[in-house]
């Protein structure tokens, strides 16, 4: 990038997309129709476990206006899960559920019709015969041995490495731990968090005279959701015209493949252009949500502020499948120290399955509640041994060129001066001794932290 | 269900549609019109994004039956401004940044028209006020309330 082009760093400048936001020229998903368009709607299970014994499509199909019912046996690949395009295994998740249900709303059969409120008639005329099992809910019960195994592979945690965890270990945290003034502990919690973008999940798929779908959708990764639905399809992915880049809030919620393989089997079945929209109940209640994470930190702490030892045990509540949660543990373990130099560190994380809708992907995924839990405990130091919140920070801030507990040497480190910035901006006038630190005293520092 | 016709003024063109007694101004709007700009984000009232002029007094169309337009007229973003020639609000929410997604912006846009054409000088409170029905996900009121200030502003001194 040319010098030229960097000038418009401290410039505003206008959305290209904005004049067709105000204007309402701008075309989401919800904004395409097609002639002779067919509706989908999804019969989801109506409880959180249980074994299904039946789907009686028969009232749905023979209601009028119904085109086509789809279950999983119309579905060439059932089994997937999304993260397989970064080697994540195995496949856990069914596009359509047929052996089990394994979260309340999980999608079982769609209804295609003339009208979207045909659907949605013929939808309630499903008939589930589901036998119910007791839901795992709690994640502290999930991981307890004697817990009923949701997963196929006989336990509730995602596999990491032979593990029913991911370890970070660093340091003796052990023998560190003994050595320590205080031992300080603390545990912080997050319930899910739903998205909420105000334009629901949407796609619309229109089979083209050359054998192409053309895919409509408000993805947030289009590609992935490409390679993903032609996985499921079975079909070589040029099959699949993928038009997106129009999304009406997304936040991470919109990056799990779960309306396009359904509607492109529709329209491959009935040979017309189908819309499936998700009602803002569906929305609400059956799309992922940012995980629910329990942190427990334990913190051994000098009298002068410097943590020497730092051991944190994670649960996060990845629901019923994996979506991206094995992933996103994966970057919430490495950030669970924080942005602090901490010699001895020990971090379990875990991956756990249970009954609830999944989890996925939402801003910093991982990274987020980390953050939150560690600042909660720093603050949480600072209080117990009497010192000031800023020293806290700028005396354990990690400086360039020490190595973090992820087995990275600290590059670019900005920590202590934007803290020293953000004190400036709201006029806080820090002790000389917080002024004088820099990311770059590691020489003169370094012997302190490994001492 | 036998259809209904229903005659009415859209963006100042009369308009007739046979629709369902039941279907809502929305679905009129979106699906029988044609008109996207109406959003649809929750269908209960909840959201705002489907915030149209009925009459000039803002009204969610979603909840609205189509049949009770019959005769009204009825503005939608479409009706006040296009890319070419932008109503100030259009024009203020784009200079300054107060659509993101832009999915709530047509409601936003809608809800601070009829207020400024009852009221030009609001109180940013008053402001505030008049979009307490509608929701944005993306970038934050702040900027919204900015635009629409700055063109009470424009107005106050033009
Ligand atoms: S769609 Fe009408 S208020 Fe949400
Ligand atoms: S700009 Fe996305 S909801 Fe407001």
């Amino acid at each position: 990038m040319g010098v030229k082009q960097l000038g418009i760093v401290g410039q505003s400048v206008k959305r290209r997309d904005g004049m067709g936001h105000v204007t309402g020229q701008t075309q989401y998903v919800d904004d395409v129709f097609y002639p002779n368009m067919l509706w989908l709607k999804m019969v989801r299970s109506p409880i959180s476990r249980g074994i299904i014994h039946g789907i009686d499509t028969s009232k749905a199909e023979a209601f009028p206006g119904v085109v086509a019912v789809i279950t999983a046996k119309d579905v060439p690949n059932n089994w997937y899960t999304i993260l397989c395009l970064i080697g994540v295994e195995p496949n856990d998740e069914p596009v359509l559920a047929h052996e089990e249900v394994m979260y309340m709303g999980e999608p079982i059969c769609a209804i295609v019709a003339e009208t979207e409120a045909i659907a949605a008639e013929a939808a309630a005329l499903v008939k589930l015969d589901i036998e119910e099992l007791p839901p795992v809910l709690e994640l502290e019960f999930a991981i307890r041995p004697d817990a009923p195994a949701i997963k196929k592979w006989g336990n509730n945690t995602f596999m990491y490495d032979g593990y029913n965890h991911r370890k970070l270990r660093f340091g003796d945290f052990e023998t560190a731990i003994q050595k320590a003034d205080y031992v300080i502990e603390g545990t912080y919690s997050l319930s899910p968090i739903e998205h909420a973008p105000i334009e629901t999940h949407c796609c619309v798929v229109k089979p083209e005279p050359d054998g192409r779908l053309t895919v409509h959708t408000n993805t947030q990764a289009l590609y992935f959701t490409m390679d993903n639905t032609a996985i499921i399809l079975q079909v070589p992915s040029q099959r699949l015209h993928m038009v997106g880049g129009t999304v009406g809030g997304g936040f991470g919620g919109k990056v799990d493949v779960i309306t396009e393989p359904i509607t492109c089997i529709a329209a491959m079945k009935t040979g017309r252009p189908v819309k499936w929209r998700w009602t803002r109940e569906e929305e609400m209640r059956k799309s992922s949500t940012r995980a629910a994470v329990k942190m427990q930190y334990t913190d051994g702490v000098m009298n002068d502020g410097r943590i020497i030892a730092r051991k944190v045990r994670s649960l996060e509540d990845a629901g019923a499948y994996h979506r991206h949660s094995p992933y996103g543990v994966q970057k919430h373990m490495a950030n669970l120290p924080g942005p602090y130099t901490i010699p001895n560190v020990w971090v379990d994380a875990y991956c756990v399955y249970t009954n609830r809708q999944p989890s996925s992907a939402m801003r910093g995924f991982g990274v987020t509640e980390a953050t939150f839990a560690v600042e909660c405990q720093m603050e949480r130091i600072a209080r117990t041994i009497g010192i000031d919140s800023w020293e806290i920070r700028l005396i354990n801030a990690y400086r360039n060129g020490q190595m973090r507990p992820v087995q990275k040497v600290v590059e670019d480190a900005t920590l202590i001066e934007t803290i020293q910035a953000a004190a400036e901006l709201i006029g806080y006038d820090l002790p000389s001794h917080l002024k004088a630190m820099s990311s770059d005293d590691y020489a003169g520092n370094g012997g302190r932290h490994h001492g | 269900m036998e259809s209904i016709t229903i005659t009415f003024k859209l963006n100042g063109k009369t308009t007739a549609v046979a629709v369902e007694p039941l279907t809502s101004l929305r679905s009129v709007l979106r699906e029988h019109l044609h008109f996207h700009a109406t959003k649809a984000g929750c269908g209960q009232g909840g959201c705002g994004s489907c915030t149209v002029l009925v009459n000039g007094e803002s009204v969610l169309s979603c909840l609205m039956l189509a049949a009770l337009a019959d005769g009204q007229e009825v503005t939608t973003l479409e009706g006040i401004g296009t890319p070419q020639h932008m109503h100030p609000l259009q024009a203020a929410f784009f200079d300054k940044f107060a659509a993101q997604c832009g999915y709530c912006s047509p409601g936003m846009i809608m809800a601070a028209k009829a207020l400024l054409d009852k009221n030009p000088h609001p109180t940013r409170a008053e402001i505030a006020e008049a979009l307490a029905g509608n929701l944005c996900r993306c970038t934050g009121y702040v900027a919204i309330l900015d635009a629409i200030e700055a063109v009470v502003t424009q107005m106050q001194e033009a």
